[in-house]
């Protein structure tokens, strides 16, 4: 046995694992294209003017839509991001930046832990810290259980993002006299951005389809709301509602809302990809 | 990358660490806050039963008898069967994306499976119990049923249960994984790669031997969030899991998870001792995410221990 | 920049403050069971007086526990609570419409009708009778070919007044299940996979082979699935209808309290498993007007909302108990 047949050997692994890879990212695409396949049949019919516009009607009446929760949607994600986002950016920033011995390894591990609660639970939590104090159900008692959800996922794929900037870009700033506070800004945040909005997407999309943390926070609301101190619509309660319910055009919505959810992160994740794409520093 | 120096005495510095340090507590103030609501609202059922819940296995509302085990079961059951059946998809996916894939290429494909990661829990749940679970009743299960010499593969082929519910969990995790993954091993600086070919590997061995052990630490962290992700996981599973406490290695029986069993019975439950029982069970989860994150930096820093690679 | 999108954004939140005080709002939270049916009502009502009454369903316990803590101005339960529990939260409670239930399953070459008598369905459920090719089945249905399968039982997951119903069925036909099992919105099932909701069960049934599940009339219907005849207490073989479930609430004794069941009931067109749905409200009212709104919308649900009701597989109450529980509610609710 000599060298030469050594080396096919390992090439021929390597080709093949190779090709292995190749085939986990094809199944991963087919499954996505079979599951949007099966929504979109089963919703497309669903999706006309009168669903963006209208507020939801009872099942016999037609016609009717979801455009309060799509609205409402918006509304609560978005409150829960302006919450998670600084937060778990600045946490990240702690943990890669400033962080040194006990404290952060306490802070990283909080995090960490807080990735596994259920979705259920944040609305528990939720519930027992905003909805019993206020005496009501409000869309933002819905967005502090959503970012209790975002909160984790933030913190550590900005961290580990953070990590990956190369410390001779952080050295370069500093040896020309920028203070630490605008490097970070300037200079990490900025090389981070893609990877950053990566893990932003990822928590919004973690978010954005979850029925179970508002049901008892943010409630629903068969009628127009935007105030943040009442009960809103959003999609996915709405969502869970049409779908566990015995009616074919309800059914029908519900399959067209899962549709506009998948929509709306997917147009939310490539602007803030293109975003940051124009965003970074060249070179 | 603690470099720097902090302490200058330029206000912005201080403001600014400030700030940084007070979102910081944040996180453990919310950390305290979690655990506090799940503790008391947890206390009647604890007084009740005390550490024997863990070890019980019946579930009776009507009697009043609660024991957390099967639930305990099916979530480390389902979570882990999910990660090993995620892990290689998703780190296949990742270095696909990062080594092989033309340029071109790479963001539609990364693009497409972060889409996955879009689906609302409740639709993966609802393909599983009405495209998933069929197939599975009618060709994979009677298929895996030849090897019911195997204490995994025994039962009555239903369709839904255990092995059902770690797929589709596996699916849904795969975004999250690859996807920081992708990121982590993206930014290995090439003049590695370069090293790795100089020394004579092939292309496969550089991957293999040189970005991925770069990138462990990263990976490793995208392995916790999804796991974390699929111990969490409620609608999807609550759809395909079959809903019944049972502790059982075969992969065709139905199962119960703790996340299953708040999201069925949360909204329902009337009777003090029953929501407080259901909290306990959160709680407990919440403990097991602790040990599997506390397991999981040991590893890491066996891990660090064993490999010291330059510039980390 | 800011500035004009800061104007913008107050103006928004003031017309929407404004929106809010125009009419009267309720909010309500409970049972799934009645959402299809309340969200009609609401919405007709809503057109016709612009008194908005959002009503969400978030299971039978939240809306009993909502309720409770102040956070909705009514509940709504499949599964109505005892006097000492009504007494000790100061609670009302009045049912609004019936609802009956389908045994619906999925055996090969048979389709809708198979004969069950009540007490081979608490021995299915109980895992007494395995196999659908099992003599007593067989012997009730003569020229039915029963194939040789497993019974594979489905049963809810989740807590809910259709469970309690069905397991007040079962405590009423079978003294073993009783005994060994109980009644409940969620109770300790003996065999059998649970699915979440109605759809869960209903689509466990029609995805498996061999199943029997239980499941409200509508979904039955809607999703045209097979569903049997049942032997009531008198004897004869019964399809769930509004006829049948009528029947059976027809002599039911209803207590001051309300809490009522008519599970296996007498009656020769009585169908064995039926059951109110209730709402629930707190006897001392602060806001006069609201509560005047609400009186307002039962009356009006009670006297126009029989055809509603009936289209969607609703049973509506006998007209006596409608004036009784009105009366009761000017007098008992302040």
């Amino acid at each position: 046995m000599n060298g030469g047949m050594r080396y096919t050997r390992r090439k021929i692994t390597g080709h093949l694992m190779f090709a292995l890879s190749l085939f986990a990212a094809l199944c991963t695409v087919l499954v996505l294209f079979w599951i949007l396949g099966y929504v979109f049949i089963k919703g497309a019919s669903g999706l006309n003017l009168d669903f963006f516009t209208k507020l939801p009607t009872p099942v016999g009446v037609p016609g009717g839509g979801m455009a309060n929760a799509i609205v409402g949607s918006i509304e609560v994600v978005g409150m829960a991001a302006l919450m998670a986002v600084p937060i778990g950016v600045a946490t990240a920033i702690y943990l890669s930046e400033y962080g040194r011995g006990q404290l952060a390894n306490v802070v990283r591990f909080t995090a960490d832990v807080l990735s596994g609660v259920p979705a259920i639970v944040a609305g528990i939590v939720a519930y027992a810290l905003v909805v019993s104090s206020m005496g009501r159900f409000s869309a933002f008692s819905g967005s502090v259980a959503l970012a209790l959800l975002m909160l984790p996922i933030i913190i550590r794929s900005a961290e580990e993002i953070f990590l990956t900037v190369p410390n001779t870009l952080r050295e370069a700033s500093l040896a020309l006299g920028v203070p630490k506070w605008r490097t970070i800004m300037k200079i990490v945040i900025a090389t981070a951005g893609g990877g950053l909005m990566t893990g932003i997407m990822l928590a919004i999309a973690r978010v954005g389809g979850e029925a179970a943390p508002l049901l008892f926070t943010a409630f629903s609301n068969s009628f127009w709301n935007i105030r943040p101190d009442q009960p809103i619509a959003t999609l996915p309660v709405q969502l869970f509602n049409y779908a566990i319910s015995p009616y074919e055009d309800w059914h029908r919505k519900a399959w067209a809302a899962a549709l506009v959810l998948i929509f709306m992160v997917l147009v939310l994740n490539v602007w803030a990809k293109w975003y940051a794409l124009r965003n970074s520093p060249k070179g | 990358m603690r470099i720097g120096r902090e302490n200058s005495h330029n206000e912005g510095e201080r403001a600014f660490k400030g700030l940084i340090m007070l979102f910081s507590l944040i996180v453990l103030v919310i950390g305290g806050l979690v655990v506090y609501e799940l503790v008391s609202a947890s206390d009647l059922s604890f007084k009740k039963f005390g550490f024997g819940f863990l070890l019980g296995t019946q579930w009776d509302p009507v009697q009043e008898v609660f024991g957390a085990l099967p639930f305990i079961w099916g979530t480390f059951y389902t979570s882990t069967l999910a990660l090993l059946l995620a892990l290689p998809v998703s780190l296949g996916i990742a270095i696909f994306l990062t080594e092989l894939a033309p340029g071109w290429l790479r963001q539609p494909i990364g693009f497409v499976i972060e889409l996955l990661a879009a689906i609302p829990s409740l639709v993966y749940g609802i393909w599983g119990l009405f495209v998933l679970a069929p197939i599975f009743q009618t060709y994979v299960e009677p298929f895996l049923g030849r090897f019911s010499f195997l204490p995994f593969f025994t039962g009555y082929p239903l369709g839904l249960g255990i092995l059902t519910a770690s797929v589709i969990v596996a699916g849904m995790i795969v975004p999250t994984i690859s996807a920081i993954s992708r990121e982590v091993m993206y930014t290995v600086p090439d003049s590695q790669r370069e090293g790795g070919l100089a020394l004579g590997m092939t292309r496969w061995e550089v991957v293999s031997k040189v970005v991925v052990p770069y990138s462990r630490s990263g990976i490793l962290g995208a392995v916790i969030l999804g796991y974390g992700r699929a111990l969490g996981e409620t609608m999807a599973v609550t759809m395909v899991i079959g809903n019944t406490p049972k502790i059982s290695l075969s992969l065709f029986e139905p199962g119960y998870t703790i996340s299953s069993a708040l999201a069925n019975e949360f909204a329902e439950a009337v009777s003090k001792m029953h929501v407080s029982a259901l909290v306990e069970l959160g709680l407990i989860l919440f403990f097991i995410s602790i040990i599997i994150n506390t397991f999981a930096k040991l590893l890491l820093w066996r891990m660090n221990r064993g490999m010291k690679v330059s510039g980390v | 920049m800011i500035k004009k999108l800061f104007v913008v954004t107050l103006a928004v939140l003031a017309l929407a403050a404004g929106a809010a005080f125009a009419a009267e709002t309720l909010n309500g939270a409970g049972a799934t069971f009645p959402y299809p049916l309340y969200s009609k009502w609401f919405y007709t009502y809503e057109q016709q007086t612009g008194t908005k009454i959002n009503y969400q369903s978030i299971g039978s316990g939240g809306g009993i526990s909502q309720v409770k803590a102040g956070t909705v101005d009514f509940g709504a339960s499949d599964a109505p609570l005892t006097g000492d529990k009504l007494a000790e939260a100061n609670l009302f409670q009045f049912p609004t419409v019936a609802g009956a239930e389908a045994i619906v399953y999925n055996i090969p070459g048979v389709q809708k009708g198979l004969k069950l008598t009540s007490e081979q369905v608490a021995e299915i459920y109980l895992g007494k009778i395995t196999r659908w090719n099992d003599k007593s089945i067989t012997t009730e249905n003569p020229g039915v070919r029963m194939p040789d399968l497993p019974i594979v039982v489905a049963h809810r997951s989740d807590g809910s007044g259709t469970t309690n119903i069905f397991t007040w069925f079962l405590s009423d036909v079978s003294p073993e299940w009783k005994q060994k099992v109980g009644s409940g919105t969620s109770v300790n099932w003996p065999v059998g996979i649970g699915g979440k909701g109605n759809e869960g069960v209903a689509g466990t049934v029609r995805q498996t082979r061999g199943a029997i599940g239980y499941v409200e009339l509508a979904y039955a219907l809607q999703n045209q699935m097979p569903y049997a005849m049942l032997r009531n207490r008198d004897g004869n073989y019964l399809y769930p209808s509004i006829e049948t479930a009528v029947a059976a609430a027809a002599n039911a004794k209803v207590p001051d309290t309300y809490y009522v069941r008519f599970t296996y009931a007498s009656g020769k067109d009585a169908y064995p498993i039926a059951g109110f749905t209730f709402m629930l409200l707190p006897k001392e009212w602060k806001d006069k007007q609201k509560l005047t709104a609400f009186k307002d919308f039962i009356k009006w649900a009670y006297k126009n909302g029989d055809s509603d009701a009936k289209s969607l597989d609703y049973v509506p109450l006998p007209e006596k108990l409608k004036d009784r529980i009105l009366s009761d509610l000017a007098k008992k609710v302040k």
